[in-house]
């Protein structure tokens, strides 16, 4: 899996590409963690657009995201057009507490 | 040696509970049911369901030791049964550890939903664990894309 970041006034911006599972999701919450702590942030927007598979450790590490951006009064938003990936969030309920957007901008227009 | 049955196929992996094998067990189980001639979305239901299963294995059955996890699958007609199994601590109550959003170890941001995947994503789900013993996780599915054809 491939991660890359990108860091646009408070929001950091995490895309993620390839396979999203318990193996590669502990380097991807290290790695996310590192980001928004390391530079005092407060938004967090993951862009799941190229994700190829993704199983609960992937609603695990959003979970987790989303209680931290919590605890600092910000918020955490998902980019996703995959069905497969969608299928996942619908399932675990996470559709109630985190939305969904088509493309970074709207994610970070609200 | 059984009756021949050229509807019937089977294989078997072994593999050790390390992480980094959970995409090697999904794909394999995902290559042999492609002679089922799946659909993109069962694939993917089947991937995921195996992933699970496996991630289970290797975090709760061995809790990140070493053992060996086995999994198993067989194709008759237009189902795929796949066993996947660990020989580490089995499940005390395995009813609570099926319930949604359980989860024993919430300390590793595990969303608890193993098991609500693999009931979703497949057609039958049974869980056999003896404390100590092991785990074995029975599935199966019916591949739609074959009987459509029929």
């Amino acid at each position: 899996m491939q991660l890359t970041t990108e860091i646009k006034k408070d929001y950091l911006i995490v895309k993620l590409k390839g396979e999203l599972d318990h193996h590669t999701s502990e380097e991807a919450r290290k790695k996310i963690d590192e980001h928004y702590f390391n530079n005092n942030l407060l938004n967090i927007i993951l862009d799941l657009r190229e994700l190829s598979f993704m199983d609960s450790s992937g609603i695990g590490l959003i979970m987790g995201r989303y209680k931290n951006c919590t605890n600092r009064n910000g918020e955490i938003s998902i980019v996703s057009t995959n069905t497969y990936v969608n299928r996942m969030l619908k399932m675990s309920g996470l559709l109630k507490l985190v939305k969904i957007y088509d493309s970074i901008e709207e994610a970070i227009r609200g | 040696m059984v009756e021949k049955n050229n509807n019937r196929n089977y294989m078997k992996i072994e593999f050790l509970s390390k992480s980094s094998n959970e995409a090697f067990a999904r794909v394999v189980v995902a290559a042999f049911a492609s002679q089922l001639d799946p659909t993109i979305e069962e694939l993917s239901d089947i991937k995921t369901a195996v992933s699970e299963a496996v991630t289970n294995a290797i975090i709760h059955g061995y809790e990140y030791g070493e053992g060996m996890v086995v999994v198993e699958a067989t194709i008759v007609d237009n189902r795929l049964d796949i066993i996947v199994e660990d020989f580490g601590k089995g499940i005390e109550d395995i009813s609570k550890a099926m319930e949604p959003f359980y989860t024993s170890k919430p300390d590793l941001e595990r969303s608890g939903m193993g098991f609500t995947v693999m009931e979703t994503f497949m057609d039958k789900l049974e869980v056999e664990s003896t404390v100590n013993k092991g785990t074995r996780v029975k599935m199966s599915k019916i591949f739609k894309s074959l009987s459509r054809k029929e």
